[in-house]
C-alpha cells in the first residue's frame, strides 16, 4: 500500500463507511419492520391463540429438529408450510385432529427411523400449536418454499 | 510474555478447550443419530443434543476470544490488566453459567430460539459477565499504549455486547421475531467476530512475521472495513424468505457476494506478511493455524457463503444439507481455528517453555481440517441431492432423508477424524512439554518481536 493512503485516512474510511452502511441498514429495517406489520404478515389475525402456539413451539425447542421458514435444524420437515401439507388451508378442523393424532402418536418407536420426542402437550396446546402454524402458513414469504414438500 | 496479568489468558483457554470436548462429543452423538436414529431417542433427544452442541460451540469460541483479549490487549498496550482478579470472577461466572445452561438443557430447562435458548437469568448472566470483560479490558487500554490491534479489537467485542442486547427482544409476530434475531446472530458471526478474528490475526502476524506494525495496521482496516460494508447489508441473504419485502432479494445478492472479500484479503494479507518477513518464528504450529484459518475461512466463510448466498440459488438450497455444510466449515475455518491459533501460539509463554510438541500439534492441524473438509464434501453434496429431490422433484422429506444415508455415514466418520484430532491438538497443548523441534527448522530462528 502506497504511501498516500495514510493510517489516519484508512481508520476515518473504516469508521465513516461502518457507520454509513449501519445507519442504511437500520432504515432498511425500520421499512421492513412497517412493511411486515402491514404487508408481509397477517397483524390482525395474530391472536392470543398464535401468540401461545409459538410459546408452545419454543418451550418444547421444535426448532432443534425442524426449520421453520428455512432456519433452524435440519433433522426433520420444514413447518412453514406444514399446515398447507395437512389441508388445513381447505379443512381447518380436519388439520387440527390429525395434529392431535399425530402429536400423540410420537415416539413411533420405529427402528431405524427419526424420533420425534413425546411432548405431553395439552389438547389446547395443540390446538394453540395449530393456531401458530397456520398464522405461519399465511405470511408472504415470496413463494418460498418451491414445493409443497417444504 | 511480557505481563504479568496476562497469565489470566491460560484459564479461559482451558475453559475453552474443556468446552471444545463437550462441543466435539455431542457433535459426534449427534451424528451417530443421524445415521442409528434410535440412539437415546427418548433420554435425550436430537433436539437437545443439537442445543448443547451449538451452545457449546458459542460459548466456547467466546472464551477463547475473552481469553485472546486478555492475552494480547497488555503486551499491546503494554500496561498490566486493569484486575487480573476480575477476570477470573468473570470467567468463574461465565463457566458457572454455561455449565447452568447445559444441565438444565438436558432437563428439557430452555426458551426456544435457536442458539438463545439460555433460560432468561442466564441471558442476564452473560450481559453481567460481558460488562465486565468490556470494563477490564476498556480501562486497561486507556491506560497504555493505543494502538489500531487494540481499538478493532475493543469495537469488535463492545459490538458483541451490545448486539447480544436484541436476544432479549421476542415479539409474537413471526417474522419480526426472525428479523430481529439475526441482529444477534448474523451481526454477530458476519459483523463483529470478523474483527475480532482480524485483529487476533493481525497480532499474530505482527508477533510471528516481525512485518512493520505500520503496513499491518493498513491491512487490518482494510479488512475491517470489507468486512463491515459487505456484511451488515449482507444481512439481507436471511431476508429473503421470512416475510421481509422482496427488495432485500438484491440487496442480500449484492452485498453478501461482496462478503468474500474481506475473507480474500485476509489470505493475501497473511501470506504476504510471511512472504514479505525474512524471518520464521520457531512456533511452527502457530504459524501453520493462522495461515489455515485464513485458508479455511475463505473456503468455509467465503466460498461455500457464496454457493448459496443468491436469491435464486438460495430459493431451491435455503434450510439443506448445503446450509449446514456451509455453517460446519465456516466457523471451524474462521472462528474455531483462530483461538487454536492464537492458543497454540500463546502456550509456551503461558506456561514458560520453548514451542513445545510442534509435530503432535501439526498433525492435530490436518487431521481436525481434512475431517472438517471431507464433512463439508459430504454434506455438499447430500445438500446437492436433497435440493434437487426436495426442492425440483418435490419429494417428501423423510424419503429424500433415507437416500441421503451413505453421506450421513460419511459425516460421521470425518467427524471420528475431527474428533481424533482435537485429543490429539489437547495432548500436544495440554500435556507435558516436549521441547525438540521439527527437523527443518533450525535452532537459529528467533520470534520477531
Amino acid at each position: 500500500m502506497t504511501e498516500r493512503f495514510t493510517k489516519a485516512a484508512a481508520r476515518n474510511i473504516f469508521y465513516g463507511g461502518s457507520l454509513f452502511f449501519f445507519a442504511a441498514f437500520v432504515g432498511l429495517t425500520a421499512l421492513s419492520h412497517n412493511y411486515i406489520v402491514n404487508k408481509g404478515t397477517d397483524s390482525a389475525g395474530l391472536t392470543d391463540a398464535v401468540a401461545r402456539g409459538k410459546h408452545v413451539w419454543e418451550k418444547n425447542a421444535c426448532i432443534n429438529c425442524h426449520t421453520l421458514l428455512g432456519e433452524g435444524a435440519y433433522f426433520a420437515p420444514e413447518l412453514g408450510n406444514v399446515w398447507l401439507r395437512y389441508g388445513g388451508d381447505k379443512d381447518h378442523e380436519g388439520a387440527v385432529t390429525a395434529l392431535k393424532g399425530w402429536m400423540a402418536a410420537q415416539p413411533s418407536g420405529i427402528e431405524g427411523r427419526r424420533q420425534m420426542p413425546q411432548f405431553n402437550l395439552t389438547d389446547r396446546e395443540v390446538e394453540d400449536l395449530g393456531a401458530f402454524l397456520e398464522w405461519t402458513s399465511r405470511i408472504n414469504t415470496q413463494n418460498w418454499p418451491p414445493k409443497l414438500s417444504g | 510474555m511480557k505481563y504479568e496479568s496476562q497469565k489470566v489468558a491460560l484459564w479461559y483457554f482451558a475453559a475453552a478447550m474443556g468446552l471444545f470436548g463437550v462441543q466435539i462429543l455431542v457433535g459426534l452423538l449427534a451424528g451417530v443419530v443421524y445415521v442409528l436414529p434410535n440412539t437415546l431417542s427418548e433420554l435425550l433427544p436430537f433436539n437437545l443434543i443439537r442445543m448443547i452442541h451449538t451452545n457449546a460451540l458459542i460459548v466456547w469460541l467466546l472464551i477463547g476470544f475473552f481469553g485472546a483479549a486478555y492475552y494480547l490487549i497488555p503486551e499491546e498496550s503494554e500496561v498490566e490488566l486493569h484486575s487480573p482478579k476480575l477476570a477470573l470472577i468473570q470467567l468463574g461466572l461465565f463457566v458457572f453459567g454455561a455449565l447452568a445452561a447445559v444441565v438444565g438443557y438436558v432437563f428439557r430447562v430452555h426458551e426456544g430460539r435457536e442458539f438463545l435458548e439460555q433460560p432468561t437469568w442466564i441471558k442476564a448472566a452473560i450481559v453481567v459477565v460481558a460488562l465486565m470483560f468490556l470494563y477490564n479490558i476498556t480501562m486497561t487500554v486507556l491506560k497504555g499504549r493505543r494502538t489500531v490491534i487494540t481499538n478493532i479489537l475493543l469495537v469488535g467485542m463492545w459490538g458483541i455486547a451490545l448486539f447480544f442486547l436484541f436476544s432479549f427482544y421476542n415479539p409474537a409476530n413471526l417474522a419480526l421475531d426472525k428479523m430481529y434475531w439475526w441482529y444477534v446472530v448474523h451481526l454477530w458471526v458476519e459483523g463483529v467476530w470478523e474483527l475480532v478474528m482480524a485483529s487476533i490475526l493481525a497480532f499474530l502476524m505482527i508477533k510471528m512475521t516481525g512485518v512493520d506494525r505500520e503496513i499491518v495496521e493498513k491491512w487490518l482496516y482494510a479488512i475491517v472495513g470489507l468486512a463491515l460494508f459487505s456484511g451488515i447489508l449482507g444481512t439481507g441473504h436471511h431476508y429473503y424468505w421470512i416475510g421481509t419485502p422482496g427488495y432485500w432479494q438484491w440487496i442480500g445478492s449484492i452485498f453478501s457476494t461482496l462478503e468474500v472479500a474481506p475473507f480474500f484479503t485476509m489470505v493475501v494479507f497473511s501470506f504476504m506478511m510471511v512472504w514479505k518477513s525474512g524471518r520464521r518464528h520457531p512456533n511452527k504450529a502457530a504459524m501453520l493455524w493462522s495461515l489455515g484459518c485464513a485458508v479455511f475461512a475463505f473456503f468455509g466463510a467465503g466460498l461455500w457463503g457464496f454457493l448459496h448466498t443468491l436469491a435464486p440459488i438460495n430459493y431451491y438450497t435455503h434450510g439443506t444439507q448445503v446450509t449446514a455444510a456451509h455453517g460446519h466449515l465456516a466457523f471451524y475455518g474462521a472462528y474455531a481455528m483462530i483461538n487454536l491459533a492464537i492458543i497454540t501460539y500463546a502456550m509456551p509463554y503461558l506456561r514458560g517453555v520453548q514451542p513445545y510438541n510442534q509435530v503432535l500439534n501439526m498433525w492435530s492441524f490436518w487431521l481436525m481440517s481434512g475431517g472438517m473438509a471431507f464433512m463439508t464434501f459430504a454434506l455438499t453434496v447430500a445438500g446437492v441431492v436433497q435440493t434437487h429431490l426436495q426442492r425440483v422433484m418435490g419429494m417428501d422429506y423423510m424419503e429424500v432423508q433415507e437416500q441421503l444415508a451413505l453421506f450421513y455415514w460419511m459425516r460421521l466418520g470425518a467427524g471420528v477424524a475431527v474428533g481424533a484430532g482435537v485429543l490429539l491438538y489437547l495432548y500436544a497443548i495440554f500435556g507435558p512439554a516436549r521441547e525438540e523441534r521439527p527437523a527443518s527448522i533450525p535452532t537459529s530462528y528467533q520470534p520477531a518481536e
